[in-house]
């Protein structure tokens, strides 16, 4: 079968962007990934766009029909579709991408991402967020995402014998890592104190615990077309793309502080890659609650996970950098834009263009995009030969 | 427009917690399901109905203070979920109580409550809430 490359990235700056549209962020993202590419339109098969809730945020469906148009690639009739896995879209749309080039249907498409989230009342935010749950045995009852992610915490200090700290440091080093990427929604470097003493959400969570409301675009553009493999100044292989899933609700769990999913999706993926966690470089993870980035790390570590925090592993210049980008904790989550924005930071890492925050000599990349708490898993794995 | 059939079909499972039970395997399974995810295909025209007791204790919880809209009224409050007598986990509220009174393995019985509105003059939707025993 044939390789499948990522040629171009762009982005939009995350944060509250009043001044700009859902159509005008994922224009913006899709031409500079056009550009990045060296493409044109004409040369595009595909367009899959990730988008998580504009339904509600915006009262806007079909929403890759419209960034098609808005972007001005209409008369061209190139096939345009969104792609919804509550905040894994990004994630999907790019496995989804992936397959359909990998299988020979297309051989040059455009992923992108997007969510306008700030044009409603936090409150509202808040309940859209929570469409990810289950609307009649959960949200019904006044259950937000975060008091799921509160519950998994409470459980597992229980169970485990976790810490607060091992969990509350993950913003931390989100915010740290934002504070060297230019496009970040927070530039401002936090403390473990801080984010235990900020004001509760759901305890023991605090607003530091989560991730904040953010507007934002992501597009990258995947190729397989030998000839623009070959024109490309830098090409990043996707060396893997799996997808995993689990029960949609954390009651019909058999463990609800573990993501079963997750540990399914990356194993297969460092299958498919041929590689294993020793060749892998840097990790960018879903740190939308603290809590869940834990979990995700022992998923993938183990009980090895926890020893990592204690000896400060995870920062870009350690032995296991995480969230380099800044993560969604603090370079911003734009929901259906996150996955996307995952894998342009690791291109960025892997072309050695990270500039302060470039974790040294990274060959591989492995990227962990989640919808829910656990519930859909996407796996990526980037890398140069 | 109106949501009653939605919240009406329902409401036997909100008000007297009646779940489904897989004849195939035995599991009992709250919220209801059509099909076992244990025996799947196996399962199909097996599942029958079965009324929980209500009782059981606290399996993990949380205090919400940033609420959803519809519950903003009730901040702080406390979701949590319990693991009932007879086997499956039900998330909801835990209400007329002190938060400091509630902890992991905490005993608590079902009661039938309030839960939430269809706007001012909308119908009022019922369901269970738990309380401490």
């Amino acid at each position: 079968m044939r390789d499948v490359y990522i040629i171009g990235v762009g982005s939009t700056k995350y944060g509250e962007l009043w001044d700009m549209s859902l159509r005008e962020l994922a224009s913006e993202a899709g031409l500079k990934a056009l550009m990045d590419a060296g493409i044109k339109a004409e040369e595009i098969d595909a367009l899959y766009g990730a988008n998580t809730s504009a339904g509600q945020f915006i009262d806007q469906e079909h929403i890759a029909a419209l960034i098609s148009d808005y972007s001005g690639i209409s008369e061209l009739g190139i096939p345009a579709v969104r792609i919804e896995a509550g905040a894994a879209s990004g994630g999907a749309a790019l496995n989804q991408a992936y397959l359909a080039v990998k299988s020979g249907q297309y051989d040059t498409v455009v992923v992108g991402g997007v969510e306008k989230m700030t044009d409603v009342p936090s409150e509202v935010a808040n309940e859209i967020i929570g469409g990810s749950l289950d609307a009649e045995w959960e949200t019904f009852f006044g259950v937000t995402e975060a008091s799921v992610a509160a519950m998994i915490a409470k459980r597992h200090e229980y169970d485990e014998r976790v810490k607060r700290e091992h969990y509350a440091v993950f913003p931390v080093i989100s915010h740290k890592h934002a504070s060297m990427n230019p496009s970040s929604h927070f530039k401002n470097v936090i403390k473990l104190e801080d984010v235990i003493n900020a004001s509760p959400v759901a305890e023991p969570l605090t607003v530091y615990d989560t991730a904040p409301l953010s507007d934002g675009a992501s597009a990258i553009v995947i190729t397989a077309d030998k000839k623009k493999i070959k024109e490309s100044e830098n090409p990043i292989r996707i060396k893997a793309s799996t997808m995993a899933n689990d029960f949609l609700s954390l009651h019909d769990r058999k463990k609800i502080d573990s993501f079963k999913a997750v540990n399914k999706s990356v194993k297969e993926a460092l299958k498919q890659s041929g590689l294993n966690l020793g060749n892998i470089d840097g990790y960018e993870i879903h740190d939308s609650y603290s809590i869940g980035s834990l979990i995700q790390m022992e998923e993938i570590f183990g009980k090895e996970a926890i020893k990592m925090v204690e000896n400060n592993e995870y920062y870009f210049n350690s032995s296991h950098p995480l969230n380099v980008s800044g993560g969604l904790k603090a370079h911003g989550n734009p929901l259906g834009a996150v996955g996307l924005y995952q894998a342009i930071e690791a291109t960025i890492q892997l072309r050695g263009k990270a500039g302060e925050r470039q974790i040294k000599g990274s060959k591989n990349m492995l990227i962990h995009n989640m919808g829910g708490l656990g519930t859909t898993s996407v796996t990526t794995i980037l890398g140069v030969e | 427009m109106s949501e009653v059939p939605r919240f009406w079909r329902e409401s036997k499972h909100r008000y007297r917690l009646v779940g489904t039970r897989c004849e195939n395997c035995g599991n009992l399974y709250f919220p209801p399901r059509d099909i076992c995810p244990t025996c799947r295909r196996e399962s199909i025209n097996k599942m029958k109905e079965e009324e929980l007791s209500g009782e059981g204790e606290v399996y993990s919880y949380t205090v919400v203070h940033d609420g959803l809209e519809q519950f903003k009224m009730q901040v702080p409050y406390i979701i949590a979920i319990i693991k009932t007598k007879e086997g499956p986990l039900i998330t909801g509220q835990i209400v007329d109580c002190n938060p400091d009174d509630v902890k992991i393995g905490s005993q608590v019985k079902s009661t039938l409550r309030k839960v939430r509105t269809e706007g001012k003059s909308g119908i009022i939707q019922y369901g269970y809430k738990f309380i401490l025993k």
